[in-house]
């Protein structure tokens, strides 16, 4: 019997069976063009209109808050806002339920809709970010603050949609501290100055008494390591933005330099310059101990934790050219990964951790680029006249940098702009500011 | 043992058997031979002795002359009056005529009447919605047949269709149309494995009845928001897309469809 059965089995393997499999088709290609948005105004009822007039000198807060949306999610690259004027639903309808079909009509692929409100000497933001192809909502949230930082909500709401739609962290809510410089180019004035990243809201730090370097955030924004000369003498410093005390950072017998905080903001990495040789230390900011990470004959410069706290990249000229290398943050097992035609400088690491970037100098062009950190990988992103000091958004998809142009032999025609440019190396924007700019540096997220 | 030796043959027979109706290659196939024409050789003498129909020359004659009646008799077009653009009728004639209009609807007996008088060979020649119905389903039939026909796959569609159900033109005219509807979330790690796999029921027309990303529960898994982004672009990307370019034969076979959408290669630039 169990033979039989066996027969059968078999001759049910060979019979073919008229089954059609599941055709699949890879789609490996796509289009970069960006995502078509809808950014409603927000509502605001006249009541809460004419009280936030009076109270900030704003006319028509909802528009002006997605205004701010809408410029944020252009200057990414990614999103393409479409044009007001076609919209055919009214921001509080909308807001309430959305007619999608006429959202599709204008082929937006996602909408932004909200709602002002002005109680109790607080302004609340709610809005709402909806699927339109799929005719559903994909996010709601609300925001109450105090009136003056109607700006800050925009750039908080922006940072929601673009993560929820991109999948990685926005970089909106953030400030960009800079080099402000005015005058001639043989008499500059250079002050430190601070922005939102978009520009707006700028304070300068400094009177421009001093001459000002390579400003860095700490890890938690409040406080700024810079390299300013005071009596002719270029000294690391430490700056709290708040209370605006500042300090020189240890008593080094030389020149001190290139200062940037470990990203746990326990420390301060640092070139030191004595002799003609220039090496890197770093100082403990609790107890104030200074140790030496290289040791090395050559010019160590322009150190840069990676986001673990585990290796440091920095430039040297050991090679007998300027390069890049990585070490463990102890300074042993250095190893140079940099080795293309041209002088490599201002390692950045990337906050994700898996590149840097560095500004390059070949053939009289600066460029700057991004390599993989085993020095794989590099990629030019934009070449200049003269540019240099990248500066990684805390999402590590964009770098901040600065421009300068050629000059004659008066100094005139001569001009520092800040410049921003994508991983793409497509999306590069000039970051207006009041005054010329150079030496920016990104903080991290205000707000998480 | 005698048992075990039939049980042996008799499996050793059931395969061959099988294996000659399962793989047609090994048996050969027959020749193809026409249906046999029987054909009578019939010898023609010069002249023929079958004496000539004079019945029908007479009906050849009547032909033709009906014939040269037919078109003799067809009267020149009608010369149409321009209207004026004065004629327009004002509000009161108009409903006057639609009042007029709805009386003679009102009165069937008249129409009744008429079409007692009319003889039986123009009863033929009178509108008849029912025939006009009538053609109508026909030719729905025609079109099914030729549908029908249509989705009979051919000899060259079979040989390519083997392999992935679909032909390499149509393949790359559905992906080339996805391509353009698939907007890419740039901001994707490219070393992450990436993968959406969606399943689509399509009508025959291309329309998405159901989608169904197959990977559904990693959407919502803590630390997935990347895969997520991905499954939402690539259904954004099959809802603008549809109706899909798909086949116009073949239904049965690409009626389910399963779309992979992977970013690595734009990604990785």
């Amino acid at each position: 019997m169990k033979k039989i059965k066996l027969i059968i089995f078999l001759i049910s393997l060979i019979i073919p069976l008229k089954v059609f499999a599941l055709i699949e088709v890879d789609i490996t290609r796509g289009n970069l063009n960006p995502l078509p948005i809808a950014v409603s105004a927000i509502y605001s009822d006249k009541e809460t209109t004419d009280a936030l007039k009076k109270e900030i000198k704003v006319d028509q807060i909802g528009n002006e808050i997605s205004i701010v949306i809408e410029n944020n999610l252009r200057a990414t690259g990614l999103f393409n806002p479409l044009e007001k004027k076609a919209f055919l639903q009214k921001p509080d309808v909308a807001h309430l339920k959305p007619r999608f079909e006429d959202w599709s009509l204008i082929k937006a692929q996602a909408l932004i809709t909200g709602k002002v409100e002005f109680k109790d000497e607080k302004v609340r933001v709610e809005f709402r970010l909806w699927d339109v192809l799929a005719a559903r909502e994909i996010l709601a949230l609300a925001f109450t603050t105090v009136p003056n930082n109607w700006r800050r909500i925009g750039h908080i709401i922006s940072d929601k949609i673009y993560e929820r739609l991109t999948g990685e962290k926005g970089y909106f809510d953030t400030r960009i501290i800079y080099v402000s410089e005015e005058g001639p180019k043989t008499k500059r004035i250079k002050k430190l100055a601070i922005m939102d990243q978009d520009g707006f809201n700028i304070k300068y730090l400094t009177l421009g008494n001093e001459l000002v370097l390579t400003p860095r955030f700490n890890p938690t924004n409040q406080m700024v390591t810079y390299l300013s000369y005071f009596k002719n003498l270029p000294r690391v410093y430490l700056l709290d933005i708040e209370t605006g005390i500042q300090e020189v950072v240890g008593d080094f017998p030389g020149m001190t330099f290139a200062p940037r905080f470990s990203p746990d903001g326990k420390k301060i990495i640092m070139s030191f310059a004595k002799d003609g040789n220039s090496d890197i230390y770093t100082m403990d900011l609790e107890n104030r101990i200074v140790e030496r990470i290289t040791n090395h004959p050559s010019i160590d410069t322009s150190p840069s934790y990676s986001p673990d706290g585990k290796f440091i990249t920095f430039n040297s000229d050991r090679s007998g050219y300027q390069q890049i290398y990585v070490m463990k943050s102890d300074g042993s097992r250095v190893k140079r990964i940099s080795f293309g035609n041209g002088l490599y400088g201002t390692p950045v690491w990337s906050p994700r951790g898996d590149l840097i970037a560095f500004t390059k100098l070949h053939k009289g062009k600066f460029y700057i680029g991004v390599m993989r950190t085993d020095g794989s990988g590099e990629r030019l992103l934009t070449e200049n006249y003269y540019q240099e000091a990248p500066s990684w958004s805390p999402n590590g998809r964009v770098l901040i940098f600065y421009r300068e142009t050629k000059s004659n032999s008066d100094g005139e025609g001569f001009s520092a702009k800040l410049w921003s440019i994508d991983l793409t190396g497509y999306n590069e924007r000039q970051v207006i500011t009041e005054t010329d700019a150079s030496d920016p540096s990104w903080s991290s997220l205000l707000s998480n | 043992m005698p048992q075990n030796l039939l049980l042996s043959f008799l499996f050793h027979v059931s395969i061959i058997a099988i294996a000659i109706v399962s793989f047609p290659f090994i048996a050969k196939k027959p020749i193809d031979i026409p249906p046999i024409v029987s054909v009578e050789l019939i010898q023609i003498a010069d002249q023929t002795n079958i004496p000539f129909a004079p019945k029908a020359e007479k009906i050849i004659e009547k032909v033709k002359k009906e014939k040269e009646k037919l078109v003799s008799d067809q009267a020149p077009p009608k010369k149409v009056k321009k209207e004026k653009p004065d004629a327009i009728p004002l509000p009161d004639q108009e409903i006057e005529k639609i009042k007029k209009i709805e009386k003679d609807k009102q009165n069937p007996k008249i129409e009744d009447n008429k079409a007692k008088q009319v003889s039986e060979f123009e009863k033929k020649e009178l509108f008849d919605p029912n025939n006009i119905a009538a053609l109508i389903d026909k030719s729905k039939e025609n079109f099914a047949e030729t549908n029908i026909k249509n989705d009979e796959i051919t000899q060259s569609d079979d040989e390519s269709m083997k392999l992935s159900g679909l032909t390499l033109n149509e393949e790359d005219a559905l992906k080339a149309q996805i391509f353009g509807c698939w907007s890419i979330p740039l901001g994707l790690p490219y070393n992450e494995n990436l993968l959406v796999r969606i399943k689509l029921k399509l009508k025959p027309d291309g329309t998405v009845i159901q989608s169904e990303i197959l990977d559904h529960a990693r959407m919502n898994k803590p630390g997935q928001g990347f895969y997520k982004v991905l499954a939402e672009s690539a259904l954004r990307a099959v809802k603008l897309c549809q109706p899909l370019r798909v086949p116009t034969t073949g239904y049965e076979k690409w009626k389910d469809l399963q779309l992979n959408f992977d970013a690595r290669e734009m990604l990785e630039g």
